[in-house]
């Protein structure tokens, strides 16, 4: 076989693995857009708040210890324990959830019956309060996570695909972690909003909140559940995210890769976040590997965009999302 | 009530205007955003270090030092509304710790006669005093750098690296591309086959570039990252099993926040430097005493002997020693911006002086002049202990190519003075 042909197919397995990766991202917007029609720009900020919050509880960091220290003269940094990672998960998601209950109480329920602009707004000033409000509970410095995540080449692909092309394929043991995950994560929401109580109710205000309301759904509730839900894939994204690059500030900035996601497959479809993020993946990637050479490379950052805008002009609401009629 | 009215406003405006008794340095800091795990440390040794001067020494020739910090973010806008914000408070000179913002900085700083200082980033041509005559850059530039990563390579190599492949992997930047030219004039002297792999900022996805690099095999990857950059880098090339040794990162990408994250795979990562590491020097006996443990700190104390918490004491003692020679030339105590200027340019850094700042071997010693702004561009190596979690500097601060870098240093800047119409300064 052609070694470029060789080379195009590990490429092409690591921009899947890598669309895997936006899709997780891709996945907190969706999920609250269906749900409330709101386009969450805090989507990446509450990923690093996330993975902040994870590793401060782990480490028993105590938190705004930096105010705490300057107002009162004291020097308390850490409360002297090591948690186990899922007990920390565990308390993480709790976090994450009276985050969804505040966000709701002091925000998005004041704005209920807003213009989408109005709401989209509202959560780009969440995002900027979120970033400041991190760094003052837990610091700007990078912390390392460890969950006890493998990371570094998969041996056995390496070892099997040497045998049959000649040539070992880069799998990161991380990038295959996060597959099962993402996979994992997107059953168990589909089983969520299908099976369960909850979940319909969910679907139902996604339909029509007003509807929802005069058959009884409790739409305060069904809102902070979905942010909730939203906060839960913003830590497992900012888990494999942070695991990858230690956690940091540009962790938010992961949204941007987001974005195309979004565009390509859909605000309002799972399953488009993920065929979205795999067809990113492999495009950038791709594109990266042959195109990238001719034009002076660092390209994966602008193609996605590119993509994205060529599918826009095509199928506006992306490959799954509603088509949106209106009558006058 | 008129005359309480009055005194309140004179109390404001005393307030509010410059006090004229001090030697004022502003700190365009970045403790937030991106790249804050860099800029932290740095604000942090450079105000712990005029702290240590006021409260041990009353100041510099007697006037205390004034720290204005002003956050940037490591936004270029930020940073020019930082310089505009603190030009009128007496400044004295800046260190913006930006080449985005230093770039903007030249033209204002030459208008407005302040010195600025850009050590080991910035415009590599301004260490061409005659064309450059506000702006310093010693000891070292990304050009030295460059250079210094090469002569690694050759005693590697007992001299011969013709035919090796060398990858240069960079921030699609300004800052990145700093080096390109230097190392394709390297490559033809010494006949390696170089090749760039840039990376879009922020840099949080490089597996493209990772694989490129597994499937070419380079002999040595060059390295000119900043912030997210350098963690993500460090844990690919652990990822590939590049080995680490093999790996050298320019000094921007070689501190202990770009190293951690990948844990025992960054072992052997090599970093260049001009500045020591550790806390074994005297100096910081007296910055744990008179600044950390008199709570006097900037941040909370724990970044101290640091790699970016040193090179911020070093830049802070390079100024207050230019404060020094400007209060030896004019013979006043309080001086203003030209005059700091022109202690900067007569600036001598000696092992005796060093060892006298209780920095002995901390950075190299060089000299300043009209015509040179960047010094001698002596380059050091350092490598990164996994198990000691530490950096050790495993060479003397050596000297760089001055043919190849001079000559392009003359060129670019010959080409900046006829393109904004300078002229050139007699050095003679």
């Amino acid at each position: 076989m052609p070694e470029q042909l060789i080379f195009s197919i590990e490429v092409f397995l690591n921009g899947l693995m890598a669309g895997v990766l936006y899709s997780l991202v891709a996945l907190g917007f969706v999920l609250i857009y269906k749900a409330s029609g709101i386009f969450n720009y805090a989507q990446g900020v509450m990923a690093l708040f996330a993975a902040m919050t994870l590793v401060g509880i782990m480490d028993g960091q105590v938190p705004f210890s930096h105010l705490i220290n300057a107002t009162f003269g004291t020097d308390v940094h850490h409360f002297g324990w090591q948690l186990p990672a899922l007990l920390s998960i565990l308390l993480t998601a709790g976090v994450m959830v009276l985050l969804a209950w505040a966000v709701h109480h002091f925000v998005m329920r004041h704005l209920v019956g807003q213009e989408p602009i109005i709401l989209f707004m509202a959560t780009i000033g969440l995002a900027y309060f979120l970033e400041g409000f991190a760094d003052l509970m837990w610091g700007s410095e990078i912390k390392t996570l460890d969950v006890g995540l493998p990371q570094g080449l998969n041996e056995t692909i390496d070892e099997v695909t040497y045998n049959i092309f000649g040539y070992g394929f880069f799998i990161d043991n991380l990038d295959i972690v996060a597959t099962v995950i993402a996979a994992l994560l997107v059953v168990a929401l589909v089983l969520f909003s299908q099976y369960t109580k909850h979940g319909r109710a969910m679907r139902a205000v996604a339909d029509d909140h007003q509807a929802a309301l005069s058959v009884g759904i409790n739409l305060d509730f069904i809102w902070v559940m979905v942010w909730s839900v939203a906060g839960f894939v913003a830590l497992v994204a900012g888990i494999i995210w942070g695991a990858k690059s230690g956690v940091q500030f540009s962790l938010s900035l992961i949204a941007l890769k987001a974005l195309p996601v979004l565009m390509l497959g859909g605000f309002t479809s799972i399953p488009g976040a993920i065929v979205g993020g795999l067809i990113i993946g492999v495009g950038e990637k791709l594109f990266e590997f042959w195109v990238g050479p001719l034009v002076g490379g660092a390209t994966e950052n602008w193609f996605a965009y590119v993509l994205a805008l060529i599918f826009l002009v095509f199928r506006p609401q992306g490959l799954f999302g509603e088509k949106i009629i209106e009558r006058v | 009530m008129k005359m309480k009215l009055a005194t309140l406003a004179l109390g404001a405006l005393m307030a509010a205007g410059p006090a004229m008794a001090d030697l004022v340095f502003p700190s365009l800091s970045y403790r937030t955003g991106p790249f804050a795990a860099g800029g932290i440390p740095f604000a942090d040794g450079y105000a712990d270090y005029f702290t240590m001067l006021n409260e041990r020494d009353g100041g510099i020739g007697g006037v205390p030092v004034r720290v204005i910090e002003c956050e940037t973010g490591y936004n270029t806008e930020k940073g020019v509304e930082c310089y505009e914000a603190t030009k009128n408070e007496g400044s004295l000179l800046y260190q913006p710790l930006s080449t985005g913002i230093t770039y903007q900085l030249i033209p204002k700083v030459t208008a407005d006669g302040i010195p600025l200082h850009t050590m080991g980033y910035g415009r590599t041509s301004a260490a061409y005093g005659k064309v450059f005559k506000w702006v310093f850059n010693y000891p070292a530039n990304y050009w030295n750098g460059a250079s210094g990563a090469i002569n690694h390579i050759l005693e590697l190599n007992d001299g011969d690296i013709a035919g090796k492949k060398i990858t240069l992997l960079y921030h699609n930047s300004a800052y990145g591309k700093e080096p390109i030219r230097t190392l394709e004039e390297l490559s033809k002297k010494h006949g390696f086959e170089l090749s760039l792999l840039p990376v879009d900022s922020p840099g949080q996805e490089q597996k493209s570039q990772w694989l490129q690099i597994r499937r070419d095999r380079p002999d040595y990857v060059l390295f000119w990252g900043w912030g997210v950059m350098n963690q993500v880098a460090i844990q690919e090339a652990a990822n590939i099993r590049f080995p680490m040794e093999n790996f050298i990162g320019i000094w921007w990408s070689g501190a202990e926040p770009d190293v951690l994250p990948a844990g025992e795979g960054a072992h052997g990562y090599k970093a260049l430097t001009f500045t020591a590491t550790g806390d074994d020097f005297p100096v910081f006996d007296d910055i744990k005493k008179y600044v950390i443990d008199a709570g006097k700190a900037a941040g909370n104390g724990d970044k101290l002997g640091t790699v970016q918490y040193n090179r911020a004491v070093y830049a802070a003692m390079l100024a207050a020693e230019a404060v020094r020679k400007a209060q030896e030339i004019h013979g006043v105590a309080d001086i203003n911006a030209a005059q700091m200027r022109d202690g900067m340019e007569a600036l001598v850094i000696t092992k005796e002086r060093m060892a006298e700042l209780g920095m002995e071997g901390f950075g190299p010693t060089f000299e300043v002049s009209c015509e040179n702004h960047g010094g001698p561009g002596l380059v050091g190596v350092s490598q990164w202990d996994a198990k000691a979690q530490k950096w050790n500097l495993i060479s003397d601060f050596k000297p760089t190519d001055g043919e190849v870098i001079g000559a392009l240093i003359e060129e670019d800047a010959m080409a900046y003075a006829k393109e904004h119409n300078i002229e050139l300064r007699d050095c003679n």
